[in-house]
């Protein structure tokens, strides 16, 4: 392998995230709680978000992870904090694109996360990537049938 | 050290890769290999219902591997062997075809925190199923199964002792025949998790005196989706097919029917013929190398490996502290680091372990860790695997104290 795609998968910001993620912690009377586990590895992702009028207000995430799962968490949820739902199921979206495609379209909507487009390169780690993301996807799938 | 065996292997004639996941699967003679290819190319016919001459042959094939098993762990006769899809089908059928039928609320069942999923849920199900209890065998200070534990909680409930060999994760031996002694003593039966173990070590399901016994064909250089049920005679024959159709039958009628004798009962359909012959080799070729040989072999790389990683800083090995109480798997991690990063940073080295929790989910958490690393060792190995591991390790130190290669 060479080392350079290495370098590129724990660019210095990803391991500055991941070793110290953003919005990492619990809420007090979170509108929604999801706890997801990567059962390969046993990681576990628990996202908590206080939702108003269909905009996220606050969101937390708490677990334990490899750097690639907390930097990804921790963008994520820096990036979603003050969406709408709609624009956050979006962003969802271009993010699962942006890990499997070779050629995705414009990343730049996703701010600090573009960076781990680099996952893509190790197929071992998507689940890593994506766990955040999709916690999130099952968070607004909760609301919309609660809701629905 | 062992070159010549090497080079038995097809596996590591391509780019070197450092291979330490012989726990999780190991490689493939070629011997095993071009055993499948001949049963597919020439020999290819289905067993036990053809009166042609070749159905006869692949079938005395298919049955003389059936005596080679048995004569391989030492089983009475080969009506005590049972062809499964692997150690967790044979552990399913144990648990659901044999127990599921006596066991009721009241009743016990041991196993230790050590398990492996495949012999751990099956239990939880069945507990959920009959109303007995799941108990667990805790471990000593050494990270080695705690017999006094044990002991105590053995009792005229317990009604079945399950228990790995060898452990997938910490390494340990665990004394089966011990264990059974003691067992049978308060009229529990054993069932013995031998997936680490077979191919590693001599087994003697005799000198054991387990009652059952469960294992995989492609830990030991066989084909994958083939394992191994062995039972004493006479339990075996009380255990209820969990699986129904053809060639296991003797008469059908309209709405009942009658089965054969084992061990044919307990074998539905049209089996894994290639795999059973792919095992068959694969016992050849452990016998023609020789288990000592390969026990004392994995044991010296294994005591080598224990020996340089202990003298890592920050690298924490789990199990016990002495390397002569690791058979061919060491678990260790790295302070800082998670293991999945360290897992790829070591594969971007073309060295080859798992992280994860080996699942072995409860264990885990006995620990109290996350995941781990795990190399794990088999005949191939050499020296130079170990020291390329090691120089590896450090390199992922470096990388996520310095954040370059």
């Amino acid at each position: 392998m060479e080392q350079s795609k290495l370098m590129n998968l724990y660019r210095e910001m990803i391991v500055e995230f991941g070793r110290d993620p953003h919005n990492f912690g619990e809420l007090e009377n979170p509108s929604v709680t999801t706890e997801l586990h990567n059962p390969s590895c046993g990681d576990v992702l628990v996202l908590q978000m206080d939702i108003d009028d269909s905009e996220i207000k606050q969101i937390k995430f708490s677990g334990s992870g490899c750097i690639i799962s907390q930097a990804s968490a921790s963008m994520m949820t820096d990036l979603i904090q003050h969406k709408s739902l709609k624009e956050a199921k979006k962003l969802k979206l271009t993010f699962s694109k942006m890990i499997t495609d070779p050629d995705p379209n414009d990343l730049s909507e996703l701010g600090d996360a573009e960076i781990l487009q680099g996952v893509r390169l190790f197929p071992a780690r998507i689940k890593c990537a994506t766990l955040a993301w999709n916690a999130l996807e099952k968070s607004i799938g909760k609301l919309e049938e609660d809701n629905g | 050290m062992n070159s010549q065996e090497r080079l038995d292997f097809p596996f590591f004639k391509q780019e070197k890769l450092i291979y330490l996941d012989s726990a999780a699967t190991s490689q493939k003679p070629q011997s095993v290999i071009d055993s499948l290819v001949n049963y597919y190319s020439y020999n290819n016919a289905n067993i036990h219902r053809g009166v042609y001459a070749l159905a006869q042959k692949t079938t005395d094939q298919f049955e003389m591997v059936r005596n080679q098993v048995a004569h391989f762990i030492n089983a009475k006769k080969s009506e005590e062997i049972v062809f499964t899809k692997g150690a967790t089908q044979s552990l399913n059928w144990v648990v659901f075809g044999y127990f599921a039928r006596f066991l009721k609320p009241g009743d016990e069942i041991l196993i230790s925190v050590m398990e492996h999923h495949s012999n751990l849920v099956p239990w939880q199900e069945l507990a959920k199923k009959t109303g007995a209890e799941l108990r667990y065998v805790k471990l000593d200070q050494n990270e080695q199964l705690d017999l006094d534990d044990l002991l105590t909680k053995l009792n005229s409930r317990v009604k079945v002792v399950s228990i790995a060999q060898v452990s997938n994760v910490l390494g340990c031996i665990n004394p089966v025949k011990k264990i059974a002694s003691l067992a049978h003593k308060f009229g529990a039966l054993v069932v013995v998790d031998g997936a680490q173990a077979v191919g590693h070590m001599t087994v003697d399901v005799g000198e054991l005196d387990c009652d059952f016994y469960c294992f995989s064909g492609h830990k030991m250089f066989g084909p994958t989706g083939i394992g191994v049920l062995y039972g004493k005679y006479k339990l075996l024959d009380q255990l209820k097919p969990v699986e129904y159709g053809g060639e296991m039958i003797d008469e059908v009628d309209y709405q009942a029917s009658t089965f054969k004798e084992l061990p044919l009962r307990l074998e539905a359909g049209t089996q894994n013929i290639a795999g059973v012959i792919g095992l068959g080799a694969a016992i050849d070729y452990l016998n023609q190398i020789g288990l000592k040989r390969i026990s004392k072999h994995n044991q010296e790389i294994t005591e080598l490996a224990f020996d340089k990683l202990r003298k890592i800083p920050g690298l924490k090995i789990y199990g016990s502290a002495n390397p002569k109480e690791h058979h061919d798997v060491i678990s260790f991690n790295l302070a800082g680091i998670h293991p999945h990063d360290a897992a790829t940073v070591l594969d971007s080295f073309g060295v080859e372990v798992r992280a994860g929790h080996h699942c072995a989910e409860v264990l885990m958490r006995y620990l109290k860790i996350p995941a781990c690393l795990r190399a794990s060792f088999h005949l191939y190995n050499d020296e130079s695997d170990v020291l390329q591991l090691v120089s590896a390790i450090k390199e992922v130190q470096r990388f996520f104290k310095h954040g370059t290669v």
